[in-house]
């Protein structure tokens, strides 16, 4: 690193990385952008940032493989190296925000399945305590689940769940990344109690799923990206894991604030107590 | 080798895990996720390479499911094309190794 170089340190999830760019402007956006998630603890990983790529944005695929020890993440906007073994990287991009979420999603998601989690297509929130997941396609109801959620709901994120290992079970994790909500997560964590599927209909109700198709779900909404048999297998487990450890139910709903009124109850009823987690577990 | 066989065996490329009865099939190349029933997982465990697809439908599919032979192996033929296709099993006319890169 230069000594021109400035750094932000950007912890979600508990880990935490060092954004590190020479450019004032670029390390305005990240303080504006990641905001609540920074954090003076030591980082565990580095990315350096090289703004000069002309590309703006890229409805391209997502390519991510291994090209010896490192890994190689490229989209049409950006590409960056990441080697695992220094927990060091270096991306080339513009100052785009777009390019720069995405980098940081797909590394989280390739450390996290190392660490058996995952990034979760799914709102999810945090109520009396415990953390409740909402997947489901576009136009399930992700955001309205948590346009509906009472005051004492404290949103974690309204499109990519952040899921980490527990001794008990699993933790959803706050997160920067907003969706059609445009508005970040909260910086907080707690056990997880139940993965709901989300389907609109014309009154709410839950029904349960077999693993098997409870696995089948969540796989399809897995944000994962690496081209990798042993990660991917490792993914595999920890979806199996999740399912046998996790509630998964089918949550039909009429999009009004009732819906939590079912959730409250399925979590009394269902006793999802877990043991506490920290926010910055 | 019995004239006109065909040989199966699973790609190097996927992670496969079993529950409930049914087989989770990834393919870490494109990230395209399957899950078999009963008697396609009973194929897919019976993919070695080296028993031909006649064979496995005969001895393990016929043995294990009520089902007529002729139609088994036509359902097995079009089951092992489509995960041919998504490069899950490779399909040859002599016999692979256990598991085979793509």
């Amino acid at each position: 690193m230069t000594g021109t170089q400035k750094v932000a340190c950007v912890e979600i999830g508990g880990i935490s990385i060092a954004l590190s760019t020479g450019d004032e402007g670029f390390l305005r956006l990240l303080h504006q952008r990641y905001d609540g998630f920074l954090s003076s603890s030591q980082p565990e990983f580095e990315l350096e940032f090289d703004l000069t790529a002309k590309q703006t944005v890229s409805d391209d695929d997502v390519r991510v493989n291994r090209d010896g020890h490192e890994w190689l993440l490229q989209r049409g906007d950006f590409q960056a190296r990441w080697d695992p073994r220094t927990g060091r990287g270096k991306v080339h991009q513009n100052s785009n925000p777009y390019s720069l979420d995405s980098v940081l999603r797909i590394l989280h998601s390739l450390i996290l399945a190392q660490r058996g989690g995952f990034l979760l297509h799914a709102a999810s929130a945090i109520c009396e305590g415990q953390s409740f997941l909402f997947s489901g396609v576009s136009g399930a109801g992700k955001t309205t689940m948590t346009r509906l959620a009472p005051a004492d709901v404290t949103l974690l994120t309204d499109e990519i769940s952040y899921l980490r290992p527990r001794a008990d079970g699993y933790a959803a994790f706050g997160t920067p990344f907003a969706g059609e909500l445009a508005r970040p997560g909260e910086n907080c964590a707690a056990p997880v109690c139940a993965l709901f599927f989300l389907e609109q209909g014309q009154e709410n109700r839950i029904d349960e799923l077999s693993q098997a198709e409870g696995v089948r779900r969540l796989m399809r909404n897995i944000l994962f990206f690496a081209e990798d048999r042993a990660l991917v297998e490792k993914l595999l487990a920890t979806a199996c894991d999740f399912v046998a450890k996790v509630p998964i139910r089918r949550l039909t709903f009429y999009p009004d604030t009732r819906v939590w009124d079912e959730v409250r109850n399925f979590a009394r009823n269902f006793n999802c107590e877990l043991p506490g987690v920290p926010a910055n577990a | 080798m019995p004239e006109g066989s065909i040989y199966i065996t699973r790609s190097s490329a996927i992670a496969a895990r079993a529950l409930a009865g049914e087989m989770m099939v990834m393919n870490s190349a494109n990230s395209t996720f399957f899950t078999l029933n009963e008697v396609a997982t009973a194929i897919f465990q019976a993919a070695d390479g080296r028993t031909p697809l006649q064979q496995i439908v005969r001895d393990t599919i016929c043995e294990q499911f009520d089902v007529d032979p002729e139609q088994a192996l036509t359902d097995a033929e079009q089951f092992v094309a489509e995960l041919s296709s998504h490069g899950i099993l490779l399909v040859s006319s002599e016999p692979l190794s256990a598991e085979a890169s793509r």
